[in-house]
Protein backbone atom coordinates (compact mmCIF):
# COMPACT_ATOMS: atom_id res chain seq x y z
CA UNK A 1 0.00 0.00 0.00
CA UNK A 2 2.87 2.64 0.94
CA UNK A 3 4.78 1.91 -1.74
CA UNK A 4 1.80 2.70 -3.84
CA UNK A 5 1.38 5.84 -2.44
CA UNK A 6 5.17 6.47 -2.87
CA UNK A 7 5.16 5.98 -6.32
CA UNK A 8 1.71 7.95 -7.24
CA UNK A 9 3.39 10.91 -5.03
CA UNK A 10 6.89 10.22 -7.01
CA UNK A 11 5.52 9.90 -10.78
CA UNK A 12 2.89 12.50 -9.94
CA UNK A 13 6.00 14.94 -9.02
CA UNK A 14 7.83 14.17 -11.64
CA UNK A 15 5.04 14.45 -14.10
CA UNK A 16 4.45 18.05 -12.55
CA UNK A 17 7.82 18.98 -12.47
CA UNK A 18 8.43 18.52 -16.22
CA UNK A 19 5.34 19.62 -17.42
CA UNK A 20 5.86 23.14 -15.43
CA UNK A 21 9.50 22.95 -17.19
CA UNK A 22 8.08 22.47 -20.59
CA UNK A 23 5.39 24.88 -19.88
CA UNK A 24 8.12 27.97 -18.62
CA UNK A 25 10.31 26.69 -21.69
CA UNK A 26 7.97 27.36 -24.11
CA UNK A 27 7.18 30.63 -22.79
CA UNK A 28 10.38 31.87 -22.31
CA UNK A 29 12.16 29.95 -25.47
CA UNK A 30 9.21 31.24 -28.05
CA UNK A 31 10.84 31.85 -31.69
CA UNK A 32 9.18 34.78 -33.17
CA UNK A 33 8.06 33.37 -36.32
CA UNK A 34 7.40 35.84 -39.50
CA UNK A 35 3.47 35.74 -39.73
CA UNK A 36 3.14 36.36 -43.35
CA UNK A 37 5.00 32.82 -43.71
CA UNK A 38 1.82 30.78 -41.73
CA UNK A 39 -0.37 33.07 -44.59
CA UNK A 40 1.80 32.44 -47.51
CA UNK A 41 1.69 28.60 -46.18
CA UNK A 42 -2.06 28.66 -46.04
CA UNK A 43 -2.26 29.78 -49.73
CA UNK A 44 -0.76 26.87 -51.05
CA UNK A 45 -2.21 23.81 -51.42
CA UNK A 46 -0.66 21.78 -49.32
CA UNK A 47 0.23 18.63 -50.58
CA UNK A 48 3.78 18.27 -49.68
CA UNK A 49 4.56 17.26 -53.41
CA UNK A 50 7.91 18.65 -53.65
CA UNK A 51 7.56 19.35 -57.20
CA UNK A 52 8.74 22.88 -56.29
CA UNK A 53 12.21 21.39 -55.03
CA UNK A 54 11.43 22.24 -51.62
CA UNK A 55 10.92 19.49 -48.56
CA UNK A 56 7.81 20.88 -48.43
CA UNK A 57 4.76 23.29 -48.34
CA UNK A 58 6.00 25.17 -45.34
CA UNK A 59 9.80 25.12 -46.68
CA UNK A 60 8.58 26.65 -49.73
CA UNK A 61 6.29 29.40 -47.52
CA UNK A 62 9.50 30.10 -45.71
CA UNK A 63 11.45 30.32 -48.70
CA UNK A 64 9.30 32.53 -50.61
CA UNK A 65 9.01 34.76 -47.17
CA UNK A 66 12.90 34.53 -47.03
CA UNK A 67 13.37 36.20 -50.51
CA UNK A 68 10.04 38.53 -50.75
CA UNK A 69 9.65 37.69 -54.22
CA UNK A 70 8.02 34.64 -56.53
CA UNK A 71 10.89 34.58 -58.74
CA UNK A 72 11.81 30.47 -59.15
CA UNK A 73 9.68 29.76 -56.43
CA UNK A 74 6.77 28.97 -58.08
CA UNK A 75 4.23 26.00 -56.66
CA UNK A 76 3.74 24.24 -59.59
CA UNK A 77 0.47 22.67 -58.58
CA UNK A 78 -0.65 25.72 -56.93
CA UNK A 79 -0.49 27.70 -60.03
CA UNK A 80 -1.78 31.25 -61.07
CA UNK A 81 -4.20 30.82 -58.22
CA UNK A 82 -1.78 30.48 -55.00
CA UNK A 83 0.46 32.60 -56.86
CA UNK A 84 -1.92 35.22 -56.84
CA UNK A 85 -2.93 34.78 -53.26
CA UNK A 86 1.16 34.79 -51.95
CA UNK A 87 1.73 38.07 -54.73
CA UNK A 88 -1.07 39.65 -52.30
CA UNK A 89 0.60 38.82 -49.02
CA UNK A 90 3.42 40.09 -49.85
CA UNK A 91 2.20 42.81 -52.00
CA UNK A 92 3.85 42.32 -55.33
CA UNK A 93 3.36 41.59 -58.88
CA UNK A 94 3.29 38.25 -60.26
CA UNK A 95 5.00 37.57 -63.44
CA UNK A 96 3.82 35.84 -66.03
CA UNK A 97 4.70 32.30 -66.50
CA UNK A 98 3.37 30.01 -68.79
CA UNK A 99 1.74 26.98 -67.78
CA UNK A 100 3.02 23.61 -68.50
CA UNK A 101 0.41 20.41 -68.57
CA UNK A 102 1.35 16.48 -69.02
CA UNK A 103 1.98 14.82 -72.29
CA UNK A 104 1.45 11.27 -72.77
CA UNK A 105 3.86 10.46 -75.44
CA UNK A 106 1.80 7.19 -77.41
CA UNK A 107 -0.92 7.03 -80.01
CA UNK A 108 -0.95 2.95 -79.98
CA UNK A 109 -4.64 2.41 -78.72
CA UNK A 110 -5.73 -1.36 -78.71
CA UNK A 111 -6.79 -1.10 -82.54
CA UNK A 112 -4.04 0.34 -83.56
CA UNK A 113 -1.17 -1.60 -81.26
CA UNK A 114 -0.57 -5.38 -81.47
CA UNK A 115 -0.37 -7.50 -78.08
CA UNK A 116 2.27 -10.06 -78.35
CA UNK A 117 1.08 -11.74 -75.11
CA UNK A 118 -1.61 -12.54 -73.02
CA UNK A 119 -0.95 -10.60 -69.50
CA UNK A 120 -3.43 -11.96 -66.56
CA UNK A 121 -1.66 -10.62 -63.52
CA UNK A 122 -1.69 -7.84 -61.72
CA UNK A 123 -3.50 -4.45 -63.36
CA UNK A 124 -0.66 -2.17 -62.61
CA UNK A 125 2.05 -0.80 -65.44
CA UNK A 126 5.08 -1.62 -62.76
CA UNK A 127 3.90 -5.02 -62.51
CA UNK A 128 3.65 -5.22 -66.53
CA UNK A 129 6.60 -3.81 -66.76
CA UNK A 130 8.22 -6.54 -64.60
CA UNK A 131 7.03 -9.39 -66.44
CA UNK A 132 9.29 -9.97 -69.55
CA UNK A 133 8.45 -6.09 -70.07
CA UNK A 134 4.95 -6.01 -70.51
CA UNK A 135 2.62 -7.73 -72.93
CA UNK A 136 2.27 -4.97 -75.59
CA UNK A 137 3.99 -5.69 -78.65
CA UNK A 138 5.55 -2.23 -78.50
CA UNK A 139 8.28 -2.34 -75.62
CA UNK A 140 8.14 1.67 -75.52
CA UNK A 141 4.55 2.16 -75.56
CA UNK A 142 1.85 3.09 -73.54
CA UNK A 143 0.89 -0.09 -71.12
CA UNK A 144 -2.22 1.23 -70.68
CA UNK A 145 -2.72 -0.14 -66.66
CA UNK A 146 -3.41 3.51 -65.12
CA UNK A 147 -0.25 4.01 -62.84
CA UNK A 148 -0.37 7.90 -64.15
CA UNK A 149 -4.09 7.70 -63.04
CA UNK A 150 -3.69 6.71 -59.61
CA UNK A 151 -1.23 8.49 -58.61
CA UNK A 152 -2.55 12.05 -59.97
CA UNK A 153 -3.71 14.30 -56.93
CA UNK A 154 -5.93 16.10 -59.06
CA UNK A 155 -8.33 13.66 -61.38
CA UNK A 156 -6.59 14.94 -64.43
CA UNK A 157 -5.73 11.50 -66.12
CA UNK A 158 -8.45 9.31 -67.41
CA UNK A 159 -8.10 6.09 -69.52
CA UNK A 160 -10.37 6.33 -72.88
CA UNK A 161 -12.14 3.21 -74.82
CA UNK A 162 -9.02 3.24 -76.68
CA UNK A 163 -6.96 2.34 -73.10
CA UNK A 164 -4.93 4.91 -73.37
CA UNK A 165 -4.43 7.61 -70.83
CA UNK A 166 -6.36 11.04 -71.64
CA UNK A 167 -4.88 14.60 -70.00
CA UNK A 168 -7.33 17.20 -68.64
CA UNK A 169 -5.37 20.71 -69.58
CA UNK A 170 -7.57 22.13 -67.11
CA UNK A 171 -6.81 19.64 -64.36
CA UNK A 172 -3.54 19.14 -64.80
CA UNK A 173 -0.88 21.20 -62.85
CA UNK A 174 2.33 19.88 -64.01
CA UNK A 175 3.13 18.05 -60.31
CA UNK A 176 5.10 15.53 -62.54
CA UNK A 177 4.23 12.96 -59.84
CA UNK A 178 2.68 10.61 -63.09
CA UNK A 179 6.40 11.49 -64.86
CA UNK A 180 7.90 9.40 -61.87
CA UNK A 181 5.08 6.84 -61.63
CA UNK A 182 4.87 5.37 -65.83
CA UNK A 183 7.59 2.88 -65.49
CA UNK A 184 7.74 3.17 -69.49
CA UNK A 185 9.03 6.86 -68.71
CA UNK A 186 6.43 7.93 -71.64
CA UNK A 187 5.18 11.42 -69.95
CA UNK A 188 6.60 14.52 -70.66
CA UNK A 189 5.77 17.96 -69.15
CA UNK A 190 5.38 20.40 -72.18
CA UNK A 191 4.17 24.27 -71.94
CA UNK A 192 0.70 24.08 -72.99
CA UNK A 193 1.60 26.62 -76.03
CA UNK A 194 2.97 23.75 -77.74
CA UNK A 195 0.14 21.91 -79.24
CA UNK A 196 2.26 20.06 -81.33
CA UNK A 197 3.85 16.81 -80.18
CA UNK A 198 5.07 13.65 -81.38
CA UNK A 199 2.88 10.91 -80.24
CA UNK A 200 5.23 8.42 -79.63
CA UNK A 201 7.75 7.16 -77.64
CA UNK A 202 9.27 4.24 -80.27
CA UNK A 203 13.13 4.24 -80.93
CA UNK A 204 12.74 0.57 -82.45
CA UNK A 205 13.22 0.90 -86.03
CA UNK A 206 11.01 1.70 -88.85
CA UNK A 207 10.56 -1.88 -90.01
CA UNK A 208 9.87 -3.15 -86.20
CA UNK A 209 7.75 0.21 -85.48
CA UNK A 210 5.17 -0.87 -88.69
CA UNK A 211 5.25 -4.47 -87.15
CA UNK A 212 3.96 -3.33 -84.13
CA UNK A 213 2.20 -0.19 -84.60
CA UNK A 214 0.17 1.54 -86.70
CA UNK A 215 0.99 5.10 -85.66
CA UNK A 216 4.38 4.86 -84.58
CA UNK A 217 7.14 7.51 -85.36
CA UNK A 218 9.43 5.30 -87.91
CA UNK A 219 11.84 8.08 -88.20
CA UNK A 220 11.28 8.40 -91.38
CA UNK A 221 13.10 11.88 -91.18
CA UNK A 222 10.31 13.43 -93.79
CA UNK A 223 9.44 16.45 -90.49
CA UNK A 224 12.80 17.11 -90.18
CA UNK A 225 12.97 17.57 -94.13
CA UNK A 226 10.06 19.67 -94.31
CA UNK A 227 10.49 21.73 -91.04
CA UNK A 228 14.28 21.81 -89.85
CA UNK A 229 13.46 24.10 -87.50
CA UNK A 230 11.17 22.26 -85.93
CA UNK A 231 12.30 18.95 -85.31
CA UNK A 232 15.12 16.36 -84.41
CA UNK A 233 15.35 13.15 -85.00
CA UNK A 234 17.23 10.82 -82.64
CA UNK A 235 17.44 6.82 -82.41
CA UNK A 236 14.54 6.47 -85.03
CA UNK A 237 12.46 9.07 -82.57
CA UNK A 238 11.40 12.41 -84.10
CA UNK A 239 10.91 15.32 -81.22
CA UNK A 240 9.50 18.41 -81.66
CA UNK A 241 11.64 21.66 -81.26
CA UNK A 242 9.43 23.30 -78.34
CA UNK A 243 11.18 26.76 -78.01
CA UNK A 244 10.79 27.36 -81.59
CA UNK A 245 7.34 26.93 -81.38
CA UNK A 246 4.03 25.63 -82.89
CA UNK A 247 4.19 27.46 -86.67
CA UNK A 248 7.57 25.97 -87.51
CA UNK A 249 6.27 22.76 -86.54
CA UNK A 250 3.05 22.90 -88.52
CA UNK A 251 4.41 21.63 -92.18
CA UNK A 252 6.21 18.66 -90.40
CA UNK A 253 2.78 17.76 -88.73
CA UNK A 254 0.89 17.76 -91.97
CA UNK A 255 3.43 15.59 -93.71
CA UNK A 256 3.86 13.07 -91.33
CA UNK A 257 3.26 9.57 -92.89
CA UNK A 258 2.29 7.52 -89.73
CA UNK A 259 0.13 10.44 -88.64
CA UNK A 260 2.07 9.90 -85.11
CA UNK A 261 2.95 13.86 -85.16
CA UNK A 262 -0.63 14.99 -83.73
CA UNK A 263 -2.11 18.76 -82.71
CA UNK A 264 -3.36 18.47 -79.27
CA UNK B 1 40.36 1.96 -18.63
CA UNK B 2 37.13 0.10 -17.09
CA UNK B 3 35.51 3.25 -19.04
CA UNK B 4 37.27 2.31 -22.00
CA UNK B 5 35.98 -1.25 -22.10
CA UNK B 6 32.50 0.18 -21.89
CA UNK B 7 32.88 2.37 -24.84
CA UNK B 8 34.14 -0.50 -26.91
CA UNK B 9 31.60 -2.52 -25.95
CA UNK B 10 28.85 -0.37 -26.27
CA UNK B 11 30.05 0.92 -29.99
CA UNK B 12 31.01 -2.46 -31.40
CA UNK B 13 31.34 -4.69 -29.86
CA UNK B 14 27.29 -4.92 -28.45
CA UNK B 15 26.72 -2.30 -30.88
CA UNK B 16 23.26 -1.08 -30.42
CA UNK B 17 21.23 -1.68 -33.72
CA UNK B 18 23.39 -4.49 -35.13
CA UNK B 19 23.42 -6.81 -32.12
CA UNK B 20 20.90 -5.85 -29.71
CA UNK B 21 18.69 -5.02 -32.37
CA UNK B 22 17.14 -1.77 -30.98
CA UNK B 23 16.40 1.36 -32.96
CA UNK B 24 15.59 -0.13 -36.16
CA UNK B 25 13.12 2.24 -37.48
CA UNK B 26 15.56 4.54 -38.03
CA UNK B 27 18.33 2.28 -38.84
CA UNK B 28 16.22 1.49 -42.37
CA UNK B 29 14.27 4.53 -42.05
CA UNK B 30 16.72 7.65 -42.34
CA UNK B 31 19.79 5.44 -44.25
CA UNK B 32 19.37 6.19 -47.66
CA UNK B 33 21.49 8.97 -47.84
CA UNK B 34 25.52 9.33 -45.81
CA UNK B 35 25.07 13.06 -45.04
CA UNK B 36 21.04 12.54 -43.45
CA UNK B 37 22.47 9.43 -41.89
CA UNK B 38 25.51 11.22 -39.88
CA UNK B 39 22.85 13.94 -39.39
CA UNK B 40 20.77 11.53 -37.44
CA UNK B 41 23.52 9.53 -35.70
CA UNK B 42 24.70 13.29 -34.19
CA UNK B 43 21.01 13.97 -33.12
CA UNK B 44 21.27 10.57 -31.36
CA UNK B 45 24.40 11.05 -29.96
CA UNK B 46 23.46 14.16 -28.09
CA UNK B 47 19.93 13.16 -26.99
CA UNK B 48 21.98 9.67 -25.77
CA UNK B 49 23.88 11.74 -23.39
CA UNK B 50 21.81 13.78 -22.03
CA UNK B 51 19.23 10.98 -21.26
CA UNK B 52 21.99 8.66 -19.93
CA UNK B 53 22.73 11.46 -17.47
CA UNK B 54 18.84 12.69 -16.74
CA UNK B 55 18.11 8.88 -16.22
CA UNK B 56 20.90 8.68 -13.78
CA UNK B 57 19.88 11.24 -11.93
CA UNK B 58 16.25 9.96 -11.58
CA UNK B 59 17.31 6.53 -11.00
CA UNK B 60 19.72 7.34 -8.18
CA UNK B 61 18.00 10.19 -6.45
CA UNK B 62 14.66 9.53 -6.92
CA UNK B 63 13.56 5.72 -8.25
CA UNK B 64 16.33 3.67 -5.89
CA UNK B 65 15.88 5.92 -2.54
CA UNK B 66 12.09 5.32 -2.74
CA UNK B 67 12.34 1.92 -3.67
CA UNK B 68 10.48 2.07 -6.68
CA UNK B 69 12.86 0.72 -9.24
CA UNK B 70 9.39 -1.06 -10.85
CA UNK B 71 8.57 2.63 -12.43
CA UNK B 72 11.91 2.91 -14.38
CA UNK B 73 10.18 1.99 -17.51
CA UNK B 74 7.31 4.57 -17.14
CA UNK B 75 9.57 7.07 -15.91
CA UNK B 76 12.61 6.90 -18.03
CA UNK B 77 10.04 7.92 -20.99
CA UNK B 78 8.87 10.99 -19.18
CA UNK B 79 12.28 11.96 -18.65
CA UNK B 80 13.49 11.25 -22.03
CA UNK B 81 10.32 12.72 -23.84
CA UNK B 82 10.05 15.42 -21.85
CA UNK B 83 14.24 15.98 -22.25
CA UNK B 84 14.11 15.90 -26.32
CA UNK B 85 10.89 18.61 -26.40
CA UNK B 86 13.03 20.88 -23.82
CA UNK B 87 16.22 20.66 -25.97
CA UNK B 88 14.40 21.29 -29.39
CA UNK B 89 12.91 24.19 -28.01
CA UNK B 90 16.23 25.38 -26.74
CA UNK B 91 17.84 24.79 -29.62
CA UNK B 92 15.41 26.69 -31.83
CA UNK B 93 16.13 29.65 -30.06
CA UNK B 94 19.78 29.51 -29.79
CA UNK B 95 20.99 28.08 -32.86
CA UNK B 96 17.97 28.02 -36.16
CA UNK B 97 21.01 26.47 -38.21
CA UNK B 98 21.64 23.93 -35.74
CA UNK B 99 17.86 23.39 -35.60
CA UNK B 100 17.37 23.03 -39.25
CA UNK B 101 20.23 20.34 -39.72
CA UNK B 102 19.02 18.48 -36.78
CA UNK B 103 15.64 19.67 -36.40
CA UNK B 104 13.34 16.83 -38.34
CA UNK B 105 15.41 14.41 -36.66
CA UNK B 106 14.74 15.38 -32.55
CA UNK B 107 11.10 14.08 -32.44
CA UNK B 108 11.84 11.08 -34.45
CA UNK B 109 14.43 10.67 -31.46
CA UNK B 110 11.84 11.13 -28.64
CA UNK B 111 10.32 7.66 -29.83
CA UNK B 112 13.37 5.83 -30.87
CA UNK B 113 13.70 2.43 -28.46
CA UNK B 114 17.74 2.59 -28.35
CA UNK B 115 17.39 5.75 -25.90
CA UNK B 116 15.14 3.62 -23.85
CA UNK B 117 16.94 0.63 -23.62
CA UNK B 118 20.41 2.61 -23.44
CA UNK B 119 18.59 3.82 -20.32
CA UNK B 120 17.02 0.40 -18.85
CA UNK B 121 20.35 -1.68 -19.70
CA UNK B 122 22.32 1.39 -17.45
CA UNK B 123 20.32 1.00 -15.04
CA UNK B 124 20.52 -2.93 -15.03
CA UNK B 125 24.45 -2.73 -15.30
CA UNK B 126 24.36 -0.36 -12.10
CA UNK B 127 26.68 1.63 -13.55
CA UNK B 128 27.98 4.69 -11.70
CA UNK B 129 27.76 8.18 -13.45
CA UNK B 130 30.40 8.74 -15.36
CA UNK B 131 29.72 5.08 -16.67
CA UNK B 132 26.53 6.00 -17.82
CA UNK B 133 27.60 8.81 -19.42
CA UNK B 134 30.38 6.81 -21.24
CA UNK B 135 27.90 4.18 -21.94
CA UNK B 136 25.63 6.97 -23.08
CA UNK B 137 27.89 8.28 -25.71
CA UNK B 138 29.63 5.27 -26.84
CA UNK B 139 26.14 4.08 -27.96
CA UNK B 140 25.72 7.22 -29.76
CA UNK B 141 28.67 6.82 -31.54
CA UNK B 142 28.28 2.82 -32.39
CA UNK B 143 24.29 3.97 -33.60
CA UNK B 144 25.92 6.21 -36.25
CA UNK B 145 28.58 4.11 -37.21
CA UNK B 146 25.79 1.44 -38.28
CA UNK B 147 23.84 4.28 -39.66
CA UNK B 148 26.64 5.57 -41.80
CA UNK B 149 27.89 1.96 -42.72
CA UNK B 150 24.25 1.43 -44.15
CA UNK B 151 23.79 4.76 -45.68
CA UNK B 152 27.30 3.72 -47.75
CA UNK B 153 25.86 0.47 -48.69
CA UNK B 154 22.75 2.09 -49.76
CA UNK B 155 24.45 4.51 -51.91
CA UNK B 156 26.14 2.18 -53.92
CA UNK B 157 23.56 0.41 -53.95
CA UNK B 158 21.33 2.61 -56.30
CA UNK B 159 23.73 2.63 -58.59
CA UNK B 160 24.22 -1.56 -58.40
CA UNK B 161 22.36 -4.41 -60.83
CA UNK B 162 19.75 -5.30 -58.28
CA UNK B 163 16.98 -7.90 -59.17
CA UNK B 164 13.71 -6.27 -59.69
CA UNK B 165 11.99 -7.93 -56.63
CA UNK B 166 14.79 -7.12 -54.36
CA UNK B 167 14.60 -3.41 -54.93
CA UNK B 168 13.95 -1.31 -52.54
CA UNK B 169 12.85 -2.88 -48.57
CA UNK B 170 14.19 -6.17 -49.10
CA UNK B 171 17.84 -5.76 -50.41
CA UNK B 172 18.14 -3.35 -47.19
CA UNK B 173 16.94 -5.97 -44.75
CA UNK B 174 19.33 -8.44 -46.43
CA UNK B 175 21.73 -6.26 -46.09
CA UNK B 176 21.23 -5.03 -42.19
CA UNK B 177 21.13 -9.08 -41.88
CA UNK B 178 24.53 -9.41 -43.21
CA UNK B 179 25.87 -6.12 -41.28
CA UNK B 180 24.50 -7.76 -38.19
CA UNK B 181 26.39 -11.10 -39.36
CA UNK B 182 29.11 -9.30 -39.82
CA UNK B 183 29.62 -7.45 -36.42
CA UNK B 184 29.61 -10.94 -34.72
CA UNK B 185 32.85 -11.24 -35.65
CA UNK B 186 33.47 -8.75 -33.03
CA UNK B 187 31.98 -10.67 -30.57
CA UNK B 188 35.32 -12.76 -29.32
CA UNK B 189 37.11 -8.91 -28.97
CA UNK B 190 35.66 -8.51 -24.98
CA UNK B 191 33.01 -10.43 -22.86
CA UNK B 192 30.25 -8.48 -21.34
Amino acid sequence: MNSIIVGLLTMGGLGLFFASVLAIASEKLKVKEDPRVEEVYEALPGLNCGACGHPGCHALAEAIVAKGDLDGLRCPPGGSASDEKIAEILGISVGAEIRKRAVIKCGGGKSLAGQRADYHGIKTCTAAQLVVGGAKACTFGCLGYGDCVTVCPFGAIRIDEEGLPKVDELKCTACGLCVQACPRKIIDLVSCANRIVVNCNSHDKGAQVRKVCKVGCIGCMICVKVAPEGYTVKDFLAKVNYDKGDAVAEPGQAKCPTKCIVKL
Amino acid sequence: MDLLLIFISAAIVNNFVLSYFLGICPFLGVSNRLEKAFSMGVASTFVMVLAAMATWIINNWILIPFNLPFLQYVAFIIVIASLVQFVEMFIRKSSPTLYRSLGIFLPLITTNCAILGLALLSALREYNFLQSLTFGFAAGVGFTIALCIMAGIREELDLAPIPEPFKGAPITLIIAGLLALAFMGFAGLISG
